[in-house]
């Protein structure tokens, strides 16, 4: 597992590799948090290509960033999910809430 | 073919990858399409963390899993000896959850049923819970 973020003025890309189930998922906000906590990214995107499995823990752990960035007023979209973590993407409305909603 | 294992393991988040690997090791055997391979991964997944965050919680305990292969019909049963639920029905719907501070979003079961043919629960207020799920592969 592997968390790779990159920062380019109020844009923060986080890249994801490997199993995000609930045990990565701490890992992976207590990763994130730091760098959503001062408001000054205002867009997200998580890049799910590397991501090779995903369950409601993950969902869970996008959606909670989500929040935390929202209240700072910023926006979300996520990229390159395969077909298995679509699926549980899908099925939870998170892509509604992105910008480019349906996943890119 | 048949054939049948069963695991126990302390209800450690790390071991929710350990449950899902051996899981799809076993429906390996069973000669399955990739996508049936990561539905079961999935629905795995979900039970056996269901078990190890609300069954146990901070407690600790074991979580057993058991698989069986009939033929072309896989079942998988984790069961944990934790706090048990009240009201299966309202804990199955779609984004019910008692923990949203931890940030669940009440999509397990939801998951569970959507990736496998059957869900079933057996479950009572500190008596344990156990989720048995079956999927018939290669089912054009
Ligand atoms: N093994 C279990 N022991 C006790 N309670 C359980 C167990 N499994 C599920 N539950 C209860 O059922 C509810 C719904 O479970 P479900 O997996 O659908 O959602 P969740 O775990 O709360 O959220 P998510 O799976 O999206 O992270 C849980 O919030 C919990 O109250
Ligand atoms: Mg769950």
């Amino acid at each position: 597992m592997q968390i790779v973020c990159s920062r380019e003025g109020a844009t923060l890309r986080v890249a994801l590799t490997g199993e995000i189930d609930q045990h990565f998922a701490a890992e992976a906000r207590a990763k994130l948090d730091p760098l959503l906590g001062d408001g000054r990214i205002r867009r997200l995107i998580f890049d799910l290509s590397g991501v090779a499995f995903m369950d409601s823990s993950g969902v869970g752990m996008i959606l909670g960033r989500y929040r935390k960035l929202t209240s700072f007023g910023g926006s979300m979209d996520i990229t390159g999910a395969k077909a298995g973590v679509d699926r549980v993407l899908r099925m939870s409305g998170v892509y509604g809430l992105c910008t480019k909603g349906g996943g890119i | 073919m048949n054939n049948e294992l069963t695991v126990g393991f302390p209800s450690l988040s790390r071991n929710e990858s350990l449950a899902r690997g051996v899981a799809a090791q076993f429906v390996s055997l069973m000669d399955p399409t990739v996508e049936e391979l990561s539905d079961v991964r999935t629905a795995v997944s979900e039970a056996v963390t269901n078990a190890i965050v609300h069954g146990y919680g901070g407690a600790g305990g074991t979580v057993t899993m058991k698989l069986v292969s009939e033929g072309d019909l896989f079942t998988v049963t984790v069961s944990d000896e934790g706090r048990g639920i009240g009201d299966i029905e309202r804990a199955m719907k779609p984004f019910y959850t008692t923990d949203p501070q931890s940030e669940r979003s009440g999509l397990g079961f939801s998951v569970m049923e959507a990736f496998m043919d059957s869900v079933s629960v057996v479950s009572a207020p500190g008596e344990g819970t156990s989720v048995t799920m079956k999927k018939l592969l290669r089912r054009e």
